[in-house]
């Protein structure tokens, strides 16, 4: 826990805003968040037990079966300009939870979040539609995320040429229920990624496409790290927090664990884990299928 | 794991007051915080183009497997006109006593379906894009919006087909067609604020999306969409409230004002009476009313 306060002390130099006086960009104070499920418990799903739980939403949420679920602890750090961030932890330890209230998208129970600008989640998969070219859903998830139209024109060739999806024909003509999954993520990574951000938020990104996909998306990654404030990760592969971060939170049952420098963390994490032989590459692909936590996401 | 317990966060106690200070000290604001109105509808005008394209994307999207692709936008409207004047003009050859029977009933038909798709789709539009809002930052409005702007657009395909329905039937080309711009425009901010109204709603109740189908189809009968309500009210039998609610219907008040612009034998002293003040209030309370609504809740949108 010294560790922990004399880590947040010290960074003030390390960052690449220099000697000048740290700017923070996130600020979690003392974080809770708590998802509501309906339909579970006792009279689960009958008719009864669904009007019950209508008319007496709010005095009796327990005796209507809704369960309550402590997603995030009180979690409390400060990120600053120039950092990236990993977040770290088992499956459903409040990762996502953390990095969605981070962006603004879930309520906080207790708490506040402060953040400069707006935090962005690096995905815009939902906007995109399978019914339409390559080329209208660079269009369309360029404009959902907030581009201009002229900036999406001039990002274009770049957007195309960066997710490789024209090295193999003209793909980016066609709609994109023809494309292979790879190929599809590595699109939609591509627009993601177009866009700069004061704050990046990306969760389990890194893992899509052939290795020389993947060695691309850090490389871009470092570069909005240049341009954008901050950017946390989550990954369940050690090997690119290691590649990308230099400070890593790890958050276990929605608890703050540890908050240092990667190396430090990471030790721990892997003794915690049993993970002690460093083989990165074999962990990832054996986590990833059941990468997301029980927790809706 | 009971390790894992044994995290107390001694440090976090005596930040706690230095970290809001700290926050207040750099000028960070709460993230998901709600906007002002006129925040909202800065940010709102800054999506404009995100809006159209979202609109048009989703109506291409709807045909595009089909051989014949966009040709249906056409060809749908115009096979409904044809059942129509199957059932209505051959099978029952039921005129009502209305002159140009079958424009009468495709205009109704066609702007009802418009007012009647763009509520179903606002019902859904957050319910249904869960992904999105719980993706992307954007003022959520433009989901509602996007949905009734694409009916619009729908509509639009109607029209051309209404029109060829319409030369086909005889009803002369005449200027008042022109006021088939300012009716839309108004039936179009009525749609876009009830849509609103129906996303907040079905945003936090979505069984809404399961009753709406019987409320629409109610509401349907009696707009006047087969019947006209003119016949109705002239016969004197009927409670004065009764008159004055089914003459001001919203959608009775726009199917009758498209009725008047392109049907040279709908006269305008079928309308109800102040039909203009009438279209003109409910697209004002509806679409501001609407807004303002839908504004309440926008932090609370895509969460639990």
């Amino acid at each position: 826990m010294a560790e922990q306060t004399e880590y947040t002390a010290h960074t003030g130099g390390t960052g690449p805003s220099g000697p000048t006086e740290q700017i923070p960009t996130v600020i979690a104070d003392r974080v809770d968040i708590v998802y509501r499920v309906n339909g579970t418990g006792a009279g689960r799903g009958t008719a009864t037990a669904a009007l019950n739980r209508m008319l007496r939403r709010k005095q009796a949420e327990k005796a209507a079966g809704v369960r309550r679920v402590h997603a995030v602890k009180r979690v409390s750090f400060v990120a600053y300009k120039g950092e990236a961030i990993g977040l770290i932890g088992t499956n459903g330890s409040g990762k996502s939870t953390l990095l969605k209230a981070v962006a603004g998208l879930l309520p906080v129970e207790n708490g506040h979040i402060y953040t400069d600008g707006q935090p962005s989640l690096l995905g815009v998969n939902a906007a995109l539609m399978n019914d339409l070219t390559g080329e209208r859903n660079v269009h369309l998830g360029g404009l959902a995320m907030g581009m201009s139209r002229e900036q999406i024109k001039e990002r274009y060739q770049d957007i195309v040429d960066f997710s490789g999806i024209n090295e193999k024909g003209d793909f980016i003509t066609l709609p994109m229920r023809t494309y292979s999954s790879g190929m599809a993520a590595r699109l939609r990574f591509s627009i993601a990624a177009a866009k700069d951000h004061d704050v990046l938020l990306i969760d389990e990104a890194l893992a899509t496409g052939d290795r020389s996909f993947q060695k691309r998306s850090e490389e871009r990654i470092r570069e909005l790290r240049q341009h954008a404030g901050t950017v946390f990760l989550v990954s369940h592969n050690n090997k690119s927090i290691r590649d990308t971060c230099e400070r890593v939170l790890w958050l276990e049952r929605g608890e703050l664990r540890m908050d240092g420098p990667t190396e430090d963390v990471l030790k721990e994490y892997e003794a915690f884990t049993g993970d002690k032989s460093d083989k990165p590459a074999k962990k990832a692909a054996a986590k990833n299928p059941a990468a997301k936590g029980p927790l809706p996401s | 794991m009971s390790q894992v317990l044994h995290t107390p966060p001694p440090i976090q106690a005596t930040a706690d007051d230095d970290l809001a200070a700290l926050a207040a000290r750099h000028g960070l604001s709460v993230s998901g915080a709600r906007p002002t109105v006129p925040q909202y509808v800065r940010q709102l005008w800054a999506r404009r183009h995100f809006i159209t394209a979202f609109a048009t994307a989703k109506l291409t999207a709807q045909y595009s497997e089909a051989k014949l692709g966009q040709v249906w936008q056409v060809m749908t409207p115009l096979l409904n006109a044809a059942v129509y004047y199957f059932i209505f003009g051959v099978l029952l050859n039921t005129k009502h006593g209305v002159p140009d029977y079958i424009p009468f009933l495709v205009t109704g038909v066609f702007i009802w379906t418009f007012t009647q798709s763009s509520i179903m789709a606002g019902t859904r539009a957050i319910s249904g894009n869960l992904g999105l809002v719980r993706a992307l930052h954007f003022p959520r409005a433009a989901l509602p919006i996007s949905f009734a702007l694409q009916q619009l657009q729908q509509l639009l395909f109607s029209m051309a087909a209404l029109i060829v329905i319409l030369l086909c039937f005889g009803v002369p080309v005449a200027a008042s067609w022109l006021l088939v711009l300012p009716v839309l425009l108004l039936q179009f901010v009525f749609n876009a604020g009830v849509s609103m109204v129906m996303a907040r709603m079905g945003a936090k109740t979505p069984d809404i999306a399961q009753l709406m189908p019987f409320l629409l189809r109610t509401w349907m009968y009696v707009s006047g969409v087969m019947w006209s309500i003119d016949k109705l009210t002239k016969k004197d039998n009927l409670p004065h409230v009764v008159t004055v609610l089914l003459q001001s219907n919203p959608a009775a008040v726009y199917i009758d004002l498209m009725r008047y612009a392109l049907i040279d034998s709908f006269h305008s002293r079928q309308l109800p009476p102040h039909v203009w003040a009438t279209a003109t209030g409910w697209a004002l309370l509806a679409g501001i009313g609407g807004f303002i609504y839908f504004w309440k809740a926008e932090e609370t949108y895509g969460r639990g």
